[in-house]
């Protein structure tokens, strides 16, 4: 259960996100879309704490986190992959997998490896590849397993189908249904509205730090109003 | 040569190339995961060497208690490294790297006297190695027993390491931490651990490499700055956080090393040439070679850009009317000051005002021109130097005023072409590489310069030969020289410069030519810095290779970074508080330096941003308060 309310973050003078409100809750997929240089990279970052939020409230399963070191976030069982997948290029993919590794939580599904090769068959034919010779795919399907392997309550994805081919952007799709599946609580941020209905309960869309709409993923695609306004390049 | 010569010249090599991995992979290790180029390792190495002494002292040289010492030494190292890392460092991960730098030099000053304090100042010889005391015949020579240990000892380090490094969880995190520290924190990696975890590692290597140098050579208070300029450029030649590379560059410098001493000196078409003089910057020569041929060192790769490594830097501002104001006062009351005082206040002041010209064209090319010199030094020395020959050679002293600048500009234009082709701790350690070689030839070439006595009998020219005149000079040269400096930096050029250093690429892509923008701003401080010298050394009246020798390059750092890089005063005023405080603590206090260490410290924690940094914002924050709006 992730709850945020009135959280405003800024980086240097520059002040990103106003008074962002919006929860998750287990076994929901949740998205946050919204055009390039909105601030959904910035409320996920704010939210693992690798961005310090100038203001607000963050919690999770009932906990405040948002005075929290990025690790203590991770470590209470919410992941964070990111945006550019920042794979570990020296590690191979077990390493990269270990580096993730934490131990079993109670009320949230428990990863080993051979479990995350049975969701990502192409990484169990990789294992001793080395991180930086691996094709985008690939290193997308290792950063969500290697988050994984934290074994998170609930997962930020930031913009997990950017930069892949429609094919692989297929595969996401089916990885993130077989997470909810799971009974994780997934919480992704996106610029495509298509794969975003693909996968999504319900939906908020961000502009220029703010909040604009919030409903479900149905009633979203049925307003098509709102989508003009906020989504349509 | 004979075959068995240069077989046991090549095992000395070997023998020697240990200890230097040794303390070279600790560097690397904890450069590598905390990205803080830590200046103490070789005082690490001191101690590691002082306390194994006195262990073996203590517990007896029998085998248990040597070899007992030798282990024990190691680990109240690390065991030290462990405290500085969670006391010092840490408070200090987000401030700018040079300050870091600068921290860690603090210590160097602290343990040094730490250790004059404990051990006193004599060279401390321990004993021969039980069980290896002897020596074996190696191709009809004797070779030491403890060599061999020796030359067994570097490779079975590397193998550990290694070991560590790739079959742990620590090291597999260790690895990931190098390479992107943040994401391995998002992961749920605790690096404040890590981080110690890695220094006291570290620590440990560089306290072993020390300790077990025990039976070879004498501990003394030099090995700190010996061991540390050996161990970067082991380091630098490597590839920074590269271990394999650090050994590589160790064997690669050692073996160079050992053959320089093994030939000797040579006839060569009737001149004698002296490998063995080499010594002391053949390691700078195969440093600098290799930088430009690999500038990310022999198995290095291009450093990432660190992320999140603190905020831009914020662009120079005009100086506001009060400030100009308040300069134009104090240069006022500069030159009423012979008016009420004589003497040894117009030495000291004229010392202030020569370092701060020097400290000045240090921040011109660090702050707005983006690189590190580790070795400004050498340009100081080359205007002092330059000065003096011409003066000796018979030439007028307003000729040598001319000369000195020139011959330190000369100096810049050939070493500035190989470090614009580099940047950062590469950049720093290529001119800390040149600044060597300039010192070693000033240093070696007793006919010319004097070698190690310097230069004598340097005086001004009649007209100026009282301190008052002098002090006049001095005032006119440095202020003149300050102003120009500071007046580039607000023109078409400056304006290049800066944008060159925070977007090599874009400011490439509006048509800045970045490299000849860089050059030529090293020229230009070469130039400054050698006025400085120049006056430097009318005003003593001699010249020795000191003044170009790595302490005062440091110096200069110094300076620079207590005023703070982001203020255009800034190092001014480091400047006068460093030559103050070096000139009153060192005449009262017997340890003067683990004072001025101790103060760097205390600095360097209280005002993370320099002391000018911090008067600035201080100003901002009354200023924003007083407007009633917060930013």
């Amino acid at each position: 259960m992730l709850e945020v309310s009135a959280l405003n973050t800024a980086y240097g003078r520059a002040h990103i996100l106003f008074d962002v409100a919006l929860d998750a809750r287990p076994g929901e997929v949740v998205v946050l879309l919204g055009r390039n240089g909105a601030g959904k990279s910035t409320t996920l970052k704010s939210l693992i704490g690798l961005v310090r939020p100038l203001s607000g409230e963050i919690r999770f399963n009932g906990r405040r986190i948002d005075r929290l070191q990025p690790y203590q976030v991770a470590r209470l069982g919410l992941g964070y992959v990111p945006e550019e997948r920042r794979i570990f290029a020296d590690l191979s993919v077990m390493e990269n997998l270990e580096v993730g590794r934490q131990p079993r939580r109670d009320g949230a599904a428990f990863w080993t490896p051979e479990r995350l090769f049975e969701l990502f068959p192409n990484l169990g034919r990789m294992k001793e590849r080395g991180g930086g010779r691996m094709s985008g795919g690939e290193q997308q399907m290792l950063t969500i397993a290697r988050t994984l392997m934290g074994n998170p309550s609930t997962v930020l994805l930031d913009e997990p189908s950017e930069g892949l081919s429609p094919l692989i952007v297929e595969q996401m799709a089916a990885t993130i249904r077989d997470l909810k599946r799971e009974g994780l609580c997934v919480l992704l941020s996106e610029q495509n509205l298509h794969f975003s209905e693909l996968v999504a309960d319900r939906a908020y869309i961000i502009e220029t730090g703010q909040i604009r709409y919030s409903g479900t993923m149905a009633e979203l695609s049925a307003d098509e109003a709102v989508r003009e306004q906020y989504l349509s390049v | 040569m004979t075959a068995a010569a240069i077989l046991i010249q090549f095992l000395n090599g070997l023998a020697s190339a240990s200890s230097l991995f040794l303390v070279a992979a600790g560097l690397s290790l904890i450069f590598g995961v905390t990205r803080i180029v830590n200046f103490a390792h070789g005082s690490l190495y001191m101690l590691g060497t002082y306390i194994a002494y006195s262990l073996i002292e203590h517990f007896g040289r029998g085998p248990l208690g040597f070899w007992g010492a030798v282990l024990l030494a190691g680990l109240i190292v690390a065991a030290f490294g462990a405290l500085v890392e969670i006391f010092l460092l840490r408070r200090i991960y987000a401030a700018p790297e040079l300050l870091q730098l600068l921290a860690t030099f603090a210590l160097v000053l602290i343990v040094k006297d730490f250790a004059l304090w404990v051990w006193g100042p004599e060279d401390l010889l321990g004993p021969r190695a039980p069980g290896l005391g002897g020596a074996v015949e190696i191709a009809g020579r004797q070779f030491p027993e403890y060599d061999l240990f020796l030359i067994v000892l570097g490779p079975l380090v590397l193998a550990i390491l290694w070991a560590i490094l790739t079959r742990t969880r620590w090291g597999t995190l260790v690895r990931a931490a190098t390479e992107d520290r943040e994401m391995a924190g998002a992961l749920g990696v605790n690096q404040k651990w890590l981080f110690t975890g890695v220094f006291a590692l570290g620590s440990l290597l560089a306290g072993l490499g020390g300790s077990v140098q025990i039976p070879r050579e004498p501990a003394n208070l030099f090995m700190d700055l010996s061991v540390i300029s050996d161990a970067f450029v082991v380091v630098v030649v490597g590839g920074l956080g590269s271990i394999g590379g650090a050994f590589l560059a160790a064997l690669l410098i050692a073996e160079i090393k050992a053959f320089c001493i093994g030939i000797g000196d040579v006839t060569w078409f009737g001149h004698v040439l002296s490998f063995s003089k080499l010594t002391l910057v053949v390691e700078f020569i195969v440093m600098a070679v290799v930088l430009v041929i690999r500038p990310w060192g022999l198995l290095g790769r291009q450093q990432s850009v660190p992320r999140s490594s603190g905020a831009a830097e914020a662009p120079l501002a005009l100086p506001s009317r009060t400030a100009v104001q308040a300069l134009v006062a104090l240069l006022a009351a500069l030159a009423l000051v012979p008016v009420f005082f004589s003497g040894y206040a117009l030495v000291l002041l004229i010392d202030i005002m020569v370092f701060a010209l020097f400290s000045v064209s240090l921040y011109f090319i660090m702050g707005p021109g983006g690189m590190h010199s580790f070795g400004h030094a050498a340009y100081f020395g080359l205007g002092a130097y330059g000065a003096g020959l011409i003066v000796k050679s018979g030439a007028a002293m307003e000729v040598g005023l001319l000369a000195g600048p020139l011959l330190a500009g000369i100096g810049a234009l050939v070493f500035g072409w190989f470090c614009v082709r580099l940047s950062g701790v590469y950049l720093a350690m290529l001119t800390l590489a040149f600044a060597q070689i300039a010192w070693s030839v000033v240093f070696q070439w007793d006919a010319v310069t004097g070698g190690s006595n310097g230069l004598i009998g340097i005086w001004p020219a009649p007209w100026l030969a009282s301190k008052t005149a002098y002090y006049y000079l001095a005032l006119a040269g440095c202020a003149t020289g300050i102003f120009v400096l500071w007046r580039i930096l607000y023109a078409p050029f400056g304006y290049a410069l800066r944008a060159g250093r925070d977007s090599p690429l874009r400011a490439d892509a509006i048509g800045i030519d970045v490299r000849s923008r860089q050059w030529g701003a090293f020229v230009i401080a070469g130039l400054a810095a050698g006025l400085a010298g120049s006056l430097s050394a009318f005003s003593k009246g001699s010249i020795s290779p000191e003044s170009m020798a790595v302490p005062r390059s440091v110096d200069g750092l110094v300076m620079v970074l207590l005023g703070g890089i982001q203020n255009l005063t800034g190092p001014v005023w480091g400047a006068a508080l460093f030559t103050w405080l070096q000139d009153a603590v060192a005449r009262e206090i017997d340890y003067w330096r683990a004072v001025l260490g101790a103060v760097i410290l205390a600095l360097v924690l209280a005002f993370p941003q320099g002391i000018a940094g911090y008067i600035g914002q201080f100003i901002e924050s009354r200023r924003v308060k007083s407007a009633g709006a917060p930013a």
